[in-house]
C-alpha cells in the first residue's frame, strides 16, 4: 500500500522530468553525455560496448550510473557482482574499463565512483538529480522518496524474494504482474524500486528509461496474451526487487532515474498490437489486470534484433528489422527540445519500434524465444553481450557486410530449385519498386506540406485583404474563406502526416524487411556453399584414398578411409541443413508474403480512410463557407 | 502541339465575371481559337442589332496584339480619360506547359511508358487549360468593352470587330518599346508627386487610399493563391507517380495484394483527376478572379491619376493666370486655358465617380459569384472523391 502513495507523487515529478529530461540532451551534468546514450544511436553504442557490463547500463543511464555501476563492481564487488555476471561475468570487470575509455561520461563517472564509491548513490543522485527527475526533488527529495521507496521496496523485495527465488522467470513475470499494477502507478518509483534490488537492475534502469512494457496478469506466461502498455513513467520493477541486494538498491534507484530521465520512450505493447505510449504521458489509464510494464530503450530493441538475428537467422528465418538508427534525428532530440520536428521524430520512432515489436510477437517461432519474452516482461533487461556488439556495430557491420558482398558474388550457385530462384528475383525487384514508390510518396508528404505552408500564407493574405475590403459582406466573407483556407492548411499537415505514417513509413517498413527476405535467401546460400564445400572435400579425400592405394601405403590409408566417413557424415549432414534452412526459408517466405499482402491491405485501408476524413472535412468546412458567400451583397 | 484548335463553349463557366447588362445590341464571343507556335489566332464573333455595323453578324480573326492595340489606343483617347479603360488581356503564356513538356522529355528514360503517358496527358490537359484561359480573357475583354456605354461606340472597336481583313497592327520596334517604358517611368515618377496632394474632394481621397491599400493586398493574394494552386498541382501529379508504381508492382505480384494495389492504383489515378480539378478550379475561380481585380485595379488607379494630373493642370492654368494677370499680358488665352483645364477636370471627376461606384459593384458582384461557385465546386469535388474513396475501401474490405 506504500507503494501507491509513494508513486502516485513520485510518478507525477519524475515523469515530466523524465520527459523533459529526454528531450535535453545537454544535461547540466556529465548527464548530458549519456542521455544522449541513452536516446537511440549513443546510448546504444555506449550501452553496447561498456554498458553490457552492468557498468555499461549506468554509464548509459548517465555517467552517474555508470559510476555506480563502476563502483559496484569494484567496491561491492561481491554483491553485485553476481547480477553483472549473470549477463557477462567477465564482461564486468572488463566493462568499467571500457566505459572509461568510451566516452567523456566515463570521466565523469570515474570522479563519481572515485568519491563515493561505496554508496555512489547519495553522491551520484546528486549529480544524476541535477539532470532529470531529481532537479525537482533535488537532494531532500530524492533522499526523502528513495528512503520511502527503498523501505518500501526493500520490505516488498523480501517478501518478494521467496517467490523470486522459487522461480526465475516465471516467477518474475507473476510477480511483475502483481507488482506491475502498485507499481505502475507509480512507475518512476517503482522504477527506482526495482532497480534497487538487483544488481542486474542497473542495466534494467537504461532499459526502463526507454520503454515500459505492461503484461497481464492473467497470462503472463503466455508470451501471446502478453500486452505491453508503455506506460510513460511506470516500469513494474517487482522482479528486480525480488532478486534485488540491499546495497546495490540505492544505487540502482539512481540510476534508474537518471537513465528515466534519458529515456524517452514509454511502450505499450498488447498482444495483438504493442503501444508506445508518448514519453510525457502519466496516464495509467493503459493499465489493465492483465497488463505488465516495462521501460526498454532504443538499444535495447536493437539488442533484441541482435540476439533473434544471431540465433535464427542462419536457420532461414526472417528476422524483423528494427527501425534505423538516426543520428541526424536523435540530435535534433538532442539538441532543441522545442523542435516540433524532434517529437515527430519521437513518435516516428516510437511507432516504427511498435510495428517491430509488433512484427516480432507475430511470429511464431520468434515469440517462442526467451529473448522476446523476457524482453516484453522482464523489469530489468539484464544487458546483453549481443547488445554489445552493436555497440561496436556500425563498423563492423560495414566489415561484415563488406564480406558477405564478396562471398555472394563468389558464390555460384546453380540452383536446383526453381522456385527459389523465381522467388528471389521477385523480392529483388519488388525491392527496387518499393524504394521507387518510397520515394515518391515521400515526394508527396513533402508537396503535401508545401501546399500546407502555401495554403497558410494564402489565407493570411486573404484576411488582410479582407480587412481592406470596404464592402462589409464581402469583406466578412473574405475573412471567412481565410479560416475556411486556415483549417484546410491544417487538414494538408494532418494528411502529409498521414501519408507518411501510414503510407511512407509501410513502405519503410518493407522495404527493411525485405533486406531481411534477402538475407534469408543467403543464408540458404550459404548452407549450400558449405555442404558443397564439404562434398569437395570429400570428394579430395576420396582422390587422395586412391592415390594412396596406388601408391601402396596402407599406414595412411586408414587415415584416409576415416576422414572419409568423416567427411561423409559431414556432407550428409550439411545437405540436411540445406534442406531444412531451404524448407524454412520458404515456409517464411510463403508467410512473409501473407503478412505483407495483409499488412498492405490493412494499410491502405487505413490510408483510405483517412484521406477519406480528410474530403469530408473538406466538404464541411466549405458548406459552411457558402452561406457566407451567398450572403454578399 | 503545333495547332491546337479549341471549341470554346459557350456554357462554360467565366472565369471572372463582368457586369454584362443585358443589352443584346452588341453580344461578342470567341467561338474558337487557333494556336499556332507563339501567336494565337482568334475568332472574334459578334452579333448585333446596331446599325452602326454593315451586317448583323460576322467573324472577324485577331491576334493578341490587335487586343493589345484596341486597348492603348483607347487609353491613348482622350475623351476617355474619366473611365476604367478594361484592362487588356496578358499575353498568352504557354512557357510553363512547354518547359514542363521539355522536363517530361528528359525525364522520360526515367519513367515507365504509362507514367510517361499520364504525365503527357497531364500536361497537354494544362496546356489545354491555359489555352482555354486565353481565350477567356480575351473574350471578357472584348465583352467589357461592348457592354460599356461609351467604350461600344467607339469607332476603333469597331473597326477591330469589323474590318474583315487583317488588321496588320504594327508591332511597336524596339524605340517604339523604349520610349513606352520611359512613359511609363515618367508616369510613375509622376504619379507618385501627384499622390502626394491630397485631394479637395473626399470622395476621391477615400478612393485613393482604398485602392493603393486594396492593389497592393490583392497583388500578395494573387501571388500566394497562385502558390497555393500550383503546389495542388503538384500533390496531384504525384498521385500518377504513384499509381503508375502501384501499377507496376501489382503486375510483379502474384498473391492476393495484386488485387489490392490494382485497386489502389485505380484509385488514385482517379483521385489525381479530381485533385487536378481541384487545382485548376481554385485557379480558375479564385486566382484569376483576384489577377483580374488586381489589373482592373491597376485601371482604375490610372483613372485617379488621369484625374489627378487633370487638377494639378487646372492648378497650373489657374497660376499661369495670375501670373498672365498680374503681367497683363496673354490673359484671355490663358482664361480659356485655365477653362479648358477646368473643364476638363471636372469631366473627369464625374465620371471618374461613376465608374469607380460601378466598379465597385462589379467587384463585390464578381468576387461573390465567384466564391459562391468556387465552394460549391469544391464540395462537389470533395463528394466525388468521398464516393471513389468509399467504393474502393468497400472493395478492400469485401476481400
Amino acid at each position: 500500500m506504500h507503494f501507491p502513495s509513494v508513486f502516485s507523487s513520485s510518478t507525477a515529478s519524475p515523469l515530466p522530468t523524465l520527459s523533459d529530461s529526454a528531450m535535453d540532451p545537454p544535461l547540466p551534468v556529465s548527464s548530458s553525455e549519456p542521455p544522449k546514450d541513452i536516446f537511440s544511436e549513443p546510448p546504444a553504442d555506449t550501452f553496447k560496448d561498456p554498458l553490457n557490463k552492468t557498468s555499461a547500463e549506468k554509464a548509459a543511464s548517465g555517467g552517474l550510473s555508470k559510476a555506480q555501476a563502476a563502483v559496484p563492481v569494484k567496491v561491492a564487488a561481491d554483491e553485485e557482482l553476481d547480477d553483472l555476471f549473470s549477463d557477462s561475468l567477465g564482461e564486468s570487470g572488463a566493462a568499467p574499463v571500457t566505459d572509461v575509455l568510451s566516452a567523456p561520461q566515463n570521466d565523469v563517472i570515474k570522479k563519481d565512483i572515485f568519491e563515493e564509491p561505496p554508496k555512489a548513490s547519495t553522491d551520484l543522485f546528486g549529480d544524476d538529480d541535477d539532470e532529470d527527475l531529481f532537479k525537482e526533488p533535488l537532494g531532500a527529495m530524492t533522499k526523502k522518496p528513495q528512503g520511502s521507496l527503498f523501505t518500501e521496496a526493500k520490505s516488498e523485495a523480501k517478501a518478494a524474494r521467496p517467490e523470486q527465488s522459487n522461480s526465475a522467470a516465471a516467477d518474475l513475470f507473476t510477480e511483475e504482474a502483481f507488482t506491475v499494477t502498485p507499481v505502475v502507478a507509480a512507475a518512476k518509483s517503482s522504477v527506482n524500486t526495482s532497480s534497487k534490488t538487483n544488481g542486474l537492475h542497473s542495466d534494467e534502469e537504461d532499459l526502463f528509461a526507454e520503454a515500459t512494457v505492461e503484461l497481464s496478469l492473467d497470462s503472463p506466461h503466455n508470451d501471446r496474451r502478453k500486452r505491453e502498455a508503455a506506460k510513460p513513467s511506470a516500469p513494474a520493477p517487482s522482479l528486480s526487487a525480488s532478486a534485488s541486494t540491499s546495497k546495490p538498491q540505492p544505487k540502482t534507484l539512481e540510476e534508474l532515474e537518471e537513465e528515466e530521465k534519458e529515456d524517452t520512450f514509454d511502450l505499450n505493447i498488447s498482444v495483438t498490437n504493442p503501444e508506445k505510449v508518448g514519453k510525457s504521458t502519466t496516464s495509467l489509464s493503459m493499465f489493465r489486470s492483465k497488463q505488465f510494464t516495462v521501460r526498454r530503450r532504443f538499444s535495447d530493441f536493437l539488442g533484441l534484433y541482435e540476439k533473434l538475428s544471431e540465433k535464427h537467422a542462419q536457420n532461414g528465418y526472417i528476422v524483423p528489422p528494427p527501425p534505423e538508427k538516426s543520428i541526424l534525428g536523435m540530435t535534433k532530440v538532442k539538441v532543441g527540445k522545442e523542435d516540433p520536428s524532434s517529437a515527430e521524430f519521437v513518435e516516428r520512432r516510437r511507432a516504427a519500434l511498435e510495428r517491430y515489436l509488433h512484427r516480432v510477437v507475430s511470429h511464431p517461432s520468434l515469440l517462442q524465444d526467451p529473448d522476446v519474452r523476457e524482453f516484453l516482461e522482464k523489469e530489468e533487461l539484464p544487458r546483453a553481450v549481443s547488445t554489445q556488439a552493436l555497440s561496436g556495430a556500425g563498423f563492423l557491420k560495414m566489415i561484415n557486410k563488406a564480406t558477405d558482398a564478396v562471398s555472394k558474388m563468389t558464390i555460384k550457385m546453380n540452383e536446383s530449385d526453381v522456385w527459389f530462384e523465381e522467388k528471389l528475383q521477385e523480392v529483388e525487384s519488388e525491392d527496387q519498386q518499393l524504394r521507387k514508390l518510397h520515394a515518391m510518396v515521400e515526394s508527396l508528404v513533402n508537396h503535401r506540406k508545401e501546399l500546407s505552408v502555401n495554403t497558410a500564407m494564402f489565407a493570411k493574405s486573404v484576411a488582410m485583404l479582407g480587412s481592406s475590403e470596404d464592402n462589409t459582406a464581402l469583406s466578412r466573407a473574405l475573412s471567412q474563406l481565410a479560416e475556411v483556407e486556415d483549417r484546410i492548411e491544417q487538414l494538408h499537415q494532418d494528411q502529409a502526416s498521414n501519408d507518411f505514417f501510414i503510407f511512407a513509413e509501410l513502405l519503410a517498413d518493407y522495404i527493411r524487411l525485405l533486406g531481411a527476405v534477402r538475407a534469408c535467401f543467403d543464408q540458404r546460400m550459404k548452407a549450400w556453399q558449405r555442404w558443397q564445400d564439404a562434398q569437395n572435400m570429400l570428394q579430395k579425400k576420396r582422390e587422395t584414398e586412391a592415390k594412396l592405394l596406388w601408391a601402396n601405403k596402407p599406414d595412411k590409408l586408414q587415415q584416409a578411409k576415416d576422414e572419409i566417413v568423416e567427411w561423409e557424415a559431414k556432407v550428409s549432414q550439411y545437405e540436411r541443413e540445406f534442406e531444412r534452412v531451404s524448407a524454412t526459408v520458404r515456409k517464411e517466405v510463403i508467410r512473409f508474403e501473407k503478412e505483407k499482402s495483409r499488412d498492405f491491405k490493412k494499410q491502405i485501408i487505413r490510408y483510405l480512410e483517412s484521406l477519406l476524413q480528410s474530403q469530408q472535412q473538406l466538404i464541411k468546412y466549405w458548406e459552411a463557407f457558402l452561406p457566407e458567400a451567398k450572403a454578399i451583397a | 502541339m503545333t495547332s491546337l484548335s479549341q471549341d470554346c463553349d459557350k456554357e462554360k463557366l467565366r472565369s471572372v465575371s463582368v457586369d454584362l447588362n443585358n443589352d443584346s445590341s452588341l453580344l461578342i464571343d470567341i467561338p474558337d481559337a487557333l494556336c499556332e507556335r507563339d501567336k494565337v489566332k482568334f475568332t472574334v464573333h459578334t452579333k448585333t442589332t446596331l446599325n452602326s455595323f454593315q451586317k448583323p453578324d460576322f467573324s472577324v480573326s485577331r491576334q493578341h496584339e490587335d487586343f493589345i492595340w484596341l486597348h492603348d489606343t483607347l487609353v491613348e483617347t482622350e475623351e476617355y480619360a474619366g473611365l476604367i479603360i478594361p484592362p487588356a488581356p496578358p499575353k498568352p503564356d504557354f512557357e510553363s506547359p512547354r518547359e514542363k513538356m521539355h522536363k517530361l522529355g528528359e525525364g522520360e528514360a526515367t519513367m515507365t511508358k504509362e507514367e510517361y503517358t499520364k504525365m503527357k496527358q497531364e500536361l497537354e490537359a494544362e496546356y489545354l487549360a491555359v489555352f482555354k484561359k486565353t481565350v477567356q480573357v480575351h473574350e471578357i475583354f472584348l465583352q467589357r468593352l461592348s457592354s460599356h456605354p461609351n467604350l461600344s461606340k467607339d469607332r476603333n472597336f469597331q473597326i477591330f470587330l469589323e474590318y474583315d481583313q487583317d488588321l496588320s497592327v504594327r508591332r511597336k520596334n524596339a524605340k517604339e518599346m523604349f520610349g513606352g517604358f520611359f512613359k511609363n517611368m515618367v508616369k510613375s515618377a509622376d504619379e507618385v508627386l501627384i499622390s502626394g496632394i491630397k485631394d479637395v474632394d473626399e470622395f476621391f481621397e477615400q478612393e485613393k487610399t482604398f485602392l493603393l491599400d486594396y492593389f497592393s493586398k490583392i497583388k500578395d493574394s494573387t501571388a500566394k493563391a497562385e502558390k497555393m494552386t500550383r503546389s495542388h498541382k503538384n500533390v496531384a501529379d504525384d498521385y500518377i507517380h504513384i499509381s503508375a508504381t502501384l501499377n507496376s508492382i501489382a503486375a510483379d505480384d502474384n498473391t492476393a495484394l495484386k488485387q489490392h494495389l490494382e485497386k489502389f492504383a485505380e484509385l488514385l489515378e482517379k483521385l489525381r483527376k479530381v485533385e487536378g480539378r481541384v487545382a485548376s478550379d481554385q485557379e480558375l475561380k479564385l486566382t484569376e478572379l483576384l489577377r483580374y481585380y488586381m489589373r482592373d485595379i491597376q485601371a482604375a488607379k490610372d483613372l485617379l491619376y488621369r484625374r489627378a494630373r487633370a487638377l494639378a493642370d487646372y492648378e497650373n492654368s489657374n497660376k499661369a493666370l495670375d501670373k498672365a494677370r498680374l503681367k497683363s499680358k496673354d490673359v484671355a488665352q490663358a482664361e480659356e486655358n485655365q477653362k479648358q483645364c477646368l473643364l476638363k477636370f471636372d469631366k473627369l471627376s464625374e465620371s471618374g465617380k461613376k465608374e469607380l461606384t460601378s466598379f465597385k459593384g462589379r467587384r463585390v458582384v464578381a468576387f461573390r459569384k465567384n466564391l459562391i461557385e468556387m465552394a460549391e465546386l469544391e464540395i462537389k469535388h470533395a463528394k466525388n472523391s468521398i464516393s471513389l474513396l468509399q467504393g474502393c475501401i468497400e472493395l478492400l474490405k469485401v476481400n
